[in-house]
């Protein structure tokens, strides 16, 4: 067994989640996704696109932490480009869930009932655009059943229930590749689209992902474990992000 | 040619209760934050606010101002919830009209292009619809047949933007990496009132940047507002980045009511001359 950590495992499953993606803009909500997709992009999805966070596309890969190399612009991205090329559908995104369910209806809006909420999170933000016009993954760094919940309290991202309901036409970009979280990765590959445990992460039972799944999940057969990092990948991951800032991000 | 220049408190003369106000920038980045600080002190109330939320929604949500906000999101940033809307929306202080941030853009464009409404896909199977009740479809007249969002024009009765130069005649520069989507609240609204770092002469605007950055043109403006700072504690790139420790102390206010009366007593009830030497004084 290696010495990877669980952050390391996690990352890896985020940059196969970008796997064959090719030439599109690939977005990131917080670190562990962000080093994956940077992965990826050093590997085997070279064409990938990725922004400096700010209005930048950048030619070159720069680390989540330590020194940064003189950014190489490749391209200009400010809002109104970004909002084009989401509805333009040559995007990847992985977002958080405050909240998500069987079908991949996910929160992040806020807590409770909308007209009163208990806690306000982020707003809907760009999550109803995104999840209706490209590829939307999700990135859950503490699984548990207040996160994979029977029912949302409200809905900021499109589910395959839904999108299903909104009939083939309107739905026709809707694809939720990936559920990544600290525990394991699960996907909608199910005839009905529900929920499926993909992998379990080395060192996670299946016992655990069911019992801290607020619902259902689809296991079929022997569960496998998550691809640790090969010892190249692990070397270009401590590249990625030197002082290890997304151990602190996920839950083990 | 008209010297359009004027002031922040003859701007906000201009508001009354109950009108809608677009305000430029995107969280915490280049936020007309003089104007804010200037209707804060005014005794205008009811307003629906437009915006790409900061401490601008932040601060009028506080202040009560706002009866009606619509928004796609609040925040500071670098600080990703604005803790002061966040209080004031857990409290149930205004009626929140949450919208995807690009249904936002397109009602704002929408407006700009003196349209009754824009399509768009975002939205559809979202709680979107059920929060903003009047929100309604419109089918494709073409064979697809494709049934979309028509997202209201948001119509503005004053905009407010801030710029980093400007002239008096109401042309706008923006020298950062991103102009927003300042120019449509411009064409969105009755009224526009430009705060700027600098006015200079027209024919220095291309020693400061390309023609690229001369978005705003004085067909798009009534006002300008010369409020060096005006942005603070917003960023301002490259006049200036954002006040991060300033800012800090801001949103810590939301949880100490004592913090909040001193700050308040600091930086609110002062004027904007005042506000800008005890910022420079820390």
């Amino acid at each position: 067994m290696s010495d990877s950590t669980r952050a390391e495992v996690c990352a890896v499953a985020v940059a196969e989640a970008f796997r064959g993606d090719g030439e599109i803009l690939v977005s990131c909500f917080g670190t562990t996704p962000a080093v994956g997709a940077r992965l990826a992009r050093l590997t085997f999805e070279p064409d990938i696109l990725m922004t400096d966070g700010i209005a930048s596309l950048l030619g070159n890969v720069d680390p989540v932490s330590g020194d940064k190399p003189e950014p190489v612009v490749e391209g200009w991205s400010p809002f109104r480009s970004i909002f084009d090329l989401l509805w333009n559908g040559r995007r990847h995104v992985m977002m958080f869930a405050s909240q998500i369910d069987r079908y991949g209806n996910q929160n992040f809006a806020c807590i409770g009932e909308h007209a009163a909420p208990k806690a306000q999170l982020l707003g809907m933000r760009g999550a109803p655009g995104n999840t209706i016009s490209h590829k939307t993954s999700y990135w859950v760094p503490n699984h548990g059943p207040n996160v994979f919940v029977e029912k949302v309290d409200v809905v900021s991202g499109v589910g395959y229930d839904r999108a299903k309901a909104l009939g083939p036409v309107t739905a026709r970009f809707h694809e939720i590749p990936r559920v990544i979280s600290n525990l394991g990765v699960f996907d909608f590959e199910t005839e009905d689209n529900r929920m499926r445990l993909r992998s379990a992460h080395p060192g996670v039972s299946v016992d655990e992902i069911v019992e801290k799944t607020g619902f259902e999940l689809v296991i079929e057969g022997d569960v496998p474990a998550t691809a640790e990092p090969t010892d190249e990948q692990r070397e270009i991951l401590r590249s990625i992000d030197p002082l290890g800032l997304m151990n602190k991000e996920v839950r083990v | 040619m008209a010297d359009k220049r004027t002031t922040e408190a003859e701007a906000v003369a201009e508001l009354r209760d109950g009108m809608t106000i677009g305000i430029g920038g995107w969280g915490s980045r280049r936020k007309p934050m003089s104007i804010i600080r200037e209707i804060l002190r005014s005794p205008v109330k009811d307003l629906t606010v437009v915006s790409y939320g900061g401490p601008d929604a932040g601060l009028l949500c506080k202040y009560g101002k706002v009866k009606r906000l619509i928004y796609g999101f609040v925040s500071l940033d670098s600080i990703p919830l604005e803790p002061h809307f966040r209080k004031e929306r857990q409290a149930g202080g205004f009626e929140a009209r949450e919208l995807d941030e690009g249904m936002l853009q397109w009602g704002l464009y929408a407006a700009a292009l003196r349209l009754p409404f824009l399509p768009t896909r975002a939205g559809l199977g979202t709680d979107v619809m059920q929060i903003n009740p009047d929100l309604k479809l419109v089918q494709s007249p073409y064979e697809d047949g494709e049934e979309l969002v028509a997202v209201p024009a948001l119509e503005l009765d004053v905009a407010f933007i801030h710029m980093n130069r400007a002239d008096v005649k109401g042309n706008g520069q923006y020298l950062g990496p991103d102009c927003y989507f300042d120019d449509l609240y411009c064409m969105a609204a009755k009224q526009r009132f430009m705060s700027c770092e600098k006015i200079i002469e027209t024919s220095g605007f291309l020693k400061e940047g390309t023609v690229h950055t001369l978005r705003i043109n004085r067909t798009m403006i009534d006002g300008v507002i010369e409020a060096p700072g005006g942005a603070h504690f917003t960023e301002c790139p490259p006049d200036y980045g954002r006040d991060e420790k300033f800012q800090s102390a801001y949103a810590a206010t939301a949880k100490d009511p004592k913090a909040w009366e001193n700050f308040k007593a600091d930086y609110l009830d002062v004027t904007e001359a005042d506000y800008q030497r005890k910022v420079n004084e820390r």
